[in-house]
């Protein structure tokens, strides 16, 4: 598992994970996540999901768990996905309900 | 080895490993490897993998906790099913009908979502759980591959 950060746009982190999302992996991108959302200027956060090719329930309690702490900050959070597994989980969960998810991070919009 | 009819059809793994984190992987690749002889689609051996996934966390979250402990993980198939056990000698599980509900989770500080058991009913055909508190559990999951084939 990999996590890389960016900026897009003036308030909006994006997190590209790839490989897998497990349990294994969940802390190190919660605490790096964190950090980088407590220490800089960011009200958006963009999952992007695109070179995920696993995730399991724990991904699901990161993403839910960042969700809250934006949310509680007045931001927002989307997803970006392309696999076909990732959004069956994803799904199941419900979160399509609470977070919007793209297809690529080229149709997220700037305001999200 | 207990089949001796049809054993053209029938093949069996055990592996055994310790509770730590890393194995989740490890346990992932033991299971895709197991089923690949069955053609699988891609959809199939991402539904296993994800059950499975879940069961060796819950086992090194909950099973062993803090503690480190031996994981067993056993595959059997059987023409187009395979049948897949998670055990461990952990501190097992009280109340089993209310850790299979959604969302139940013993730990939320951890960001635990509390959606395992229901991601390996999900993706599994049947999914038995026996636990005993202070000795074990043991997680059996059964998966017909290829039946929405023609």
């Amino acid at each position: 598992m990999q996590v890389n950060f960016f900026t897009k746009g003036a308030d909006c982190l994006v997190a590209k994970i790839s490989g897998e999302l497990d349990h294994h992996a969940a802390e190190k991108i919660r605490n790096e996540t964190d950090t980088r959302i407590i220490r800089g200027r960011v009200r958006n956060l963009i999952f992007d999901f695109t070179d995920l090719n696993f995730m399991d329930s724990s991904g699901i309690g990161v993403v839910i768990g960042r969700y809250k702490l934006i949310r509680s900050c007045g931001g927002n959070i989307a997803i970006v996905t392309g696999n076909a597994g990732v959004n069956k989980l994803l799904t199941m969960s419900g979160i399509p309900g609470i977070i919007k998810i793209y297809p690529s991070l080229l149709d997220v919009p700037d305001v999200i | 080895m207990n089949c001796l009819t049809n054993v053209k059809n029938t093949n069996e793994l055990r592996a055994e490993f310790m509770s730590k984190s890393e194995n989740e992987s490890f346990a992932r690749m033991i299971v895709a490897a197991f089923v690949a002889p069955l053609d699988p689609t891609i959809e199939e051996l991402s539904d296993i993998r994800t059950a499975v996934s879940e069961a060796v966390t819950n086992s090194i979250v909950h099973g062993y906790s803090e503690k480190k402990g031996c994981i067993y993980l056993e595959c059997y198939s059987r023409d187009d099913e395979i049948t897949i056990v998670v055990k461990d000698y952990g501190k097992g599980i009280a109340d089993v009908a209310k850790a299979r509900e959604p969302m139940f989770t013993t730990n939320p500080d951890m960001e635990r979502s509390g959606m395992g058991f229901t991601v390996m009913e999900t993706f599994m055909d049947s999914v038995d759980v026996e636990s005993i508190v202070g000795v074990g559990t043991k997680v059996m999951m059964k998966r017909r591959i290829g039946k929405n084939r023609f």
